[in-house]
């Protein structure tokens, strides 16, 4: 069997994303550690996976793919009988409302969430000061999404459907660093997110990758 | 019962389908959203987009928004014509297409969208200036992207591999109207990406959306 390898760091959101879904559809990889502080993801050799610079990038056998998106859309389908289902099967109806929730993580949720992030949580970590107004438009931008998942998690358990799927997966990243900021806020103020979030962050596959960082 | 797509002909995110619904010889019919008016953040066309958004798309039952979750369903649906723009039936070729179309996604598109904001709907729509800080910075991603691109296109005649699919499908819109702005020249000055520009901007799916881009245009 061709070897799975993700070429990445634990602390990176894309690297986690593309670790979730592996550890969720329980497929055996080997992790490649990128050391960003050195700048190896702007080496030739890794340039050679990912043109764009950027963790993770991804191979299963000859077929090397990079945008965390696009390898765990792939995991999922290329090994979709294996652990959990994180398509939705059937008609072509149904996985176009799979589809339609994750180019809402992508185009909606991602940017605002990202730049919150980045101001409460990675920046304290890396001794910069949090840009105040930065976090003031995100976290209103963000609020108004998370007003239309509260309605959405009022007719489905998950996003895409009553049974969690990629487009639930996705958001783990993000909502993960959100939860060890003051932005964590917007979650508790609204009660079916709230317990999404809850649900999502707990399954045991997501707390495989969390003890990643502790190795 | 037909297709219907809410939007206008000369929004890039609607014409992006446009441009899907025509390669596949698709039938539909484009209702009009009036957005001087604000119809999209009225009741109705919430109940089909919650982001207030054009496009969205009805099919019988099924309500889509997210113009390249539309397109990606188009494709699913009239998959085994003579098009295929997600190369399906073969994995590989299809793990490259999802790939590009992410590049398109989170790369192309951050750096390309302030650009045609600031140069085309803030002066045109807005009646204000555009602001030549975000464009330049937007540029020189953008520029950087394109770099990317221009070597790729140096190992395949299109993005995820020698066959045109929705990864350079995604791109026609926003380009289209770049190139009517001084910052073509990103493109010109690329040899590569400029045959594929010419390339996939003459397909006569595209040429029938191309003639609703009109913004901008002076009447």
């Amino acid at each position: 069997m061709a070897v799975i390898k993700v070429h990445g760091s634990p602390l990176s959101t894309a690297t986690r994303r593309v670790l979730a879904c592996l550890y969720e559809k329980e497929i055996d990889f080997q992790f490649v550690p990128v050391n960003m502080g050195t700048g190896e993801h702007k080496s030739d050799s890794f340039l050679a996976l990912n043109p764009f610079g950027q963790v993770p990038a991804f191979e299963d056998g000859d077929l090397k793919l990079f945008e965390s998106r696009a390898a765990a859309n792939y995991v999922a389908h290329e090994y979709a009988d294996k652990g959990t289902q994180l398509l939705i099967p059937g008609s072509s109806k149904e996985a176009a409302v799979l589809e339609l929730w994750k180019e809402v993580e992508a185009h909606q949720f991602n940017s605002p969430s990202s730049k919150v992030v980045w101001e409460l949580f990675f920046k304290p970590f890396l001794g910069m000061a949090t840009d105040a107004a930065v976090v003031e438009e995100n976290e209103a931008q963000l609020g108004k999404i998370l007003d239309v998942y509260e309605t959405r998690l009022t007719q489905s358990k998950y996003l895409a459907s009553d049974n969690f799927t990629l487009a639930d997966l996705y958001h783990l990243s993000n909502v993960q660093c959100l939860l060890a900021t003051p932005a964590k806020k917007l979650f508790e103020s609204r009660p079916h997110v709230d317990a999404w979030v809850k649900e999502i962050t707990a399954r045991p596959a997501w707390s495989k990758v969390l003890a990643m960082m502790k190795q | 019962m037909t297709i219907k797509l809410y939007g206008v002909a000369m929004s890039t995110c609607t014409a992006k389908v446009l441009a899907c619904l025509h390669e596949y010889g698709a039938e539909f019919e484009l209702v009009p959203v009036n957005l001087q008016n604000g119809e999209h953040k009225q009741p109705a066309f919430l109940a089909k987009n919650p982001f207030g958004q054009i496009p969205a798309l009805e099919d019988g039952d099924l309500t889509l928004f997210e113009s390249r979750a539309i397109s990606t369903y188009v494709a699913e649906k009239f998959k085994g014509s003579s098009c295929d723009l997600l190369r399906s039936q073969n994995p590989k070729e299809a793990a490259l297409v999802k790939t590009w179309m992410e590049v398109e996604s989170q790369q192309f598109s951050p750096a390309i969208s302030p650009i045609f904001y600031q140069s085309i709907i803030v002066p045109i729509l807005h009646g204000g200036s555009p602001n030549q800080a975000i464009i330049d910075e937007s540029a020189a991603k953008l520029g950087k992207v394109l770099d990317v691109y221009e070597k790729k296109l140096s190992s395949s005649k299109y993005l995820a591999g020698d066959f045109y699919s929705l990864a350079d499908l995604h791109h026609l819109t926003y380009i289209y109207y770049l190139m009517k702005t001084p910052y073509g020249k990103l493109i010109n000055e690329r040899p590569r990406v400029k045959a594929w520009w010419e390339d996939i901007s003459s397909r006569p799916a595209f040429k029938k959306v191309a003639s609703g881009l009109t913004l901008g245009d002076k009447n």
